[in-house]
């Protein structure tokens, strides 16, 4: 039964589900930054895949190597293949102008692009790409129309096209839903592996988005416990200092 | 060691009130004993009032007021400075909880008649430090220079637009450009660094004193100094406000500390409520965001803004609805 279910959730989850009208429904992310393998597995994707055209530019090699567990020595060997200091931070030699020319627009700083649009976001985004030959890099984007990023991914993932599907919802009115298939059906293991390289992606972007989230929930917890402690002093302190008031 | 601290005691007293100071506003000023839960909310904003200039004076320390630096600088104090991050989400998470505190200090005025005689002037006084209060955050709002930093401003801004005749010259005289720009952000931060808070730091010294001429209001509403002893002319229903409040008040702030807390370490952004998601975004003259709103302590007035179609009488009555509060007393 257990397997059954699985197979279910992977199934529907190959081919995303659109409400009609509304806007796209976002599916969870679901990282956790507190996992490091795979906040390595999305800096290991990062710099490959996305760094040849955005930048985390407020982020250094060293705090995420730091952060990530990560060796100097690892970090410079594995992911750093533009500067060779590690204290650098995370910039790009793509220069903005041609980026532009080259896009439309200048591909963003990805310093705070999971702050802004959120893990969510950004986890349907590089799910939702299908082929649109109409588009200047043969591809379109359910969540992002008309976006000027190419799907860089695609080898991870394999093709998407559109289907449209008309379903009877249990008020048993019809909806035209659009949905996102694999061009090829060979491609679903693939597919699936795809998923969990974004989830690391998104969950690197999560983490630098904000390097403090790590010690914030660390230091929190210690924050609230001295307050609590001192809150009942302060309670009997009050109370001993009230006790003739009537 | 005590004849010391005495004889010091005494040598300053000769030159400066300090005893009498210390007597007036702590040691013997009285209180009514019946204050309950919503006076707290006093001592809570000259918390956060105090709290606000130290955090901002470490932000300051690393903030750069330009244009092409800004957005960086935030991130820099974010990431780089060591517990930055802290500091920032203090300020910055710190202004919505000094409106909720001033919200409720001033409910708290509204239901219990503290504005009536012979408390006038204190509410007057008030309103006062609620308008600089205002005009701090929007000031301190434009300096992350995010996307809402910015357009946010460019609403507000052109708010002075509206008015009839000289309103478009005025607005490019208050922004010292045609848009939002560098000089609009230099002339934001010296006027939220220092010109308000001198006056928010002024005015909550002549709110206190004012208060403490009169005295403070109660629950009840029956005042204590109808009922003194004749001998010392104490009031009978009345304590010192040191130790009595000063206790009381230090309970008060250790648990809203822990609220502050909560919600700096597990809710910074809380829901979008005290930081936009998309003041992620470094600000940008060429792109508009979707929608434009300003942050929860504002959005009443920026409804009334929005709900009037003509925007000359839009602005009058946003002013109106802070203006009517005046004419309470």
């Amino acid at each position: 039964m257990r397997r059954f279910i699985l197979g279910l959730t992977l199934l529907l989850s190959t081919s995303i589900a659109l409400a009609s009208g509304g806007g796209v429904e976002l599916q969870k992310a679901h990282n956790d930054i507190t996992d490091k393998a795979s906040l390595q597995a999305g800096a290991q994707l990062f710099v490959n895949y996305c760094m040849g055209c955005h930048s985390t530019k407020y982020s250094r090699y060293q705090r995420v190597a730091t952060d990530l567990g990560l060796s100097n020595e690892e970090m410079m060997k594995n992911l750093m293949f533009t500067t060779n200091k590690i204290g650098e931070t995370m910039t790009i030699a793509m220069d903005a102008d041609d980026g532009e020319r080259w896009f439309g627009v200048t591909p963003p700083d990805l310093s705070t692009i999971a702050r802004a649009r959120g893990t969510d976001w950004l986890y349907t985004y590089l799910l939702s790409f299908y082929l649109d030959p109409s588009r200047p890099m043969g591809v379109n984007n359910l969540v992002f129309k008309d976006v000027g990023m190419p799907h860089v991914l695609w080898d991870r993932q394999g093709w998407q096209k559109v289907v449209h599907e008309t379903v009877t919802d249990s008020h048993g009115k019809t909806h035209e839903v659009i949905k996102l298939e694999l061009v090829d059906k060979a491609d679903e293991a693939k597919a699936d592996n795809y998923r969990q390289d974004v989830r690391n992606l998104v969950n690197f972007l999560d983490y630098v988005g904000e390097p403090a989230k790590l010690i914030r929930y660390d230091l929190g917890w210690k924050v609230l416990l001295f307050l609590a402690i001192f809150f009942v002093f302060a309670y009997f302190l009050k109370k001993e200092y009230w006790r003739d008031v009537h | 060691m005590d004849k010391i601290l005495t004889a010091s005691l005494g040598w300053i007293d000769a030159r400066f009130p300090l005893s009498k100071m210390w007597n007036e506003h702590l040691g013997q000023y009285y209180a009514p004993k019946n204050f309950n839960f919503w006076y707290y909310f006093g001592s809570l904003a000259l918390m956060m009032l105090v709290l606000q200039i130290f955090t901002g004076i470490f932000l300051a320390t690393n903030y750069k007021p330009d244009a092409s630096l800004a957005f960086a600088s935030v991130e820099y104090i974010m990431r780089d400075v060591e517990y930055g991050w802290l500091i920032r989400y203090m300020h910055a998470i710190g202004a919505s909880f000094f409106f909720i505190v001033i919200y409720l200090h001033m409910f708290r005025a509204l239901i219990y008649g503290s504005y009536r005689k012979p408390r006038e002037l204190i509410w007057v006084i008030g309103m006062f430090l609620y308008l600089c209060l205002m005009a701090e955050a929007f000031l301190g709002y434009l300096l992350p220079w995010g996307q809402m930093s910015y357009w946010g401003a460019q609403v507000i801004l052109s708010i002075f637009g509206a008015i009839p005749v000289i309103g478009e010259e005025l607005a490019v005289w208050v922004r010292g450009d045609f848009v939002i720009a560098d000089a609009t952000l230099n002339r934001f931060f010296v006027f939220h660094v220092v010109l308000v808070p001198i006056i928010l730091l002024a005015l909550a010294v002549v709110h206190i004193i004012a208060l403490h001429e009169v005295g403070s209001n109660n629950p009840d509403g029956i005042e204590i100094k109808k009922n003194k002893d004749p001998k010392t002319g104490i009031p009978l229903d009345g304590i010192p406000f040191h130790p009595y409040y000063t206790v009381k008040d230090i309970m008060g702030v250790a648990f809203f500390l822990m609220l502050f807390s909560l919600s700096i370490f597990y809710a910074p952004e809380f829901f979008g409520y005290f930081l936009e998601k998309n003041n992620f975004f470094p600000a940008d003259p060429m792109n508009t965001p979707e929608h434009i709103e300003p942050l929860w302590y504002f959005t009443p007035f920026y409804a009334i803004l929005r709900a009037v179609p003509d925007k000359f009488l839009g602005v009058v009555a946003m002013g109106g609805a802070i203006f009517v509060l005046f004419l309470l007393p």
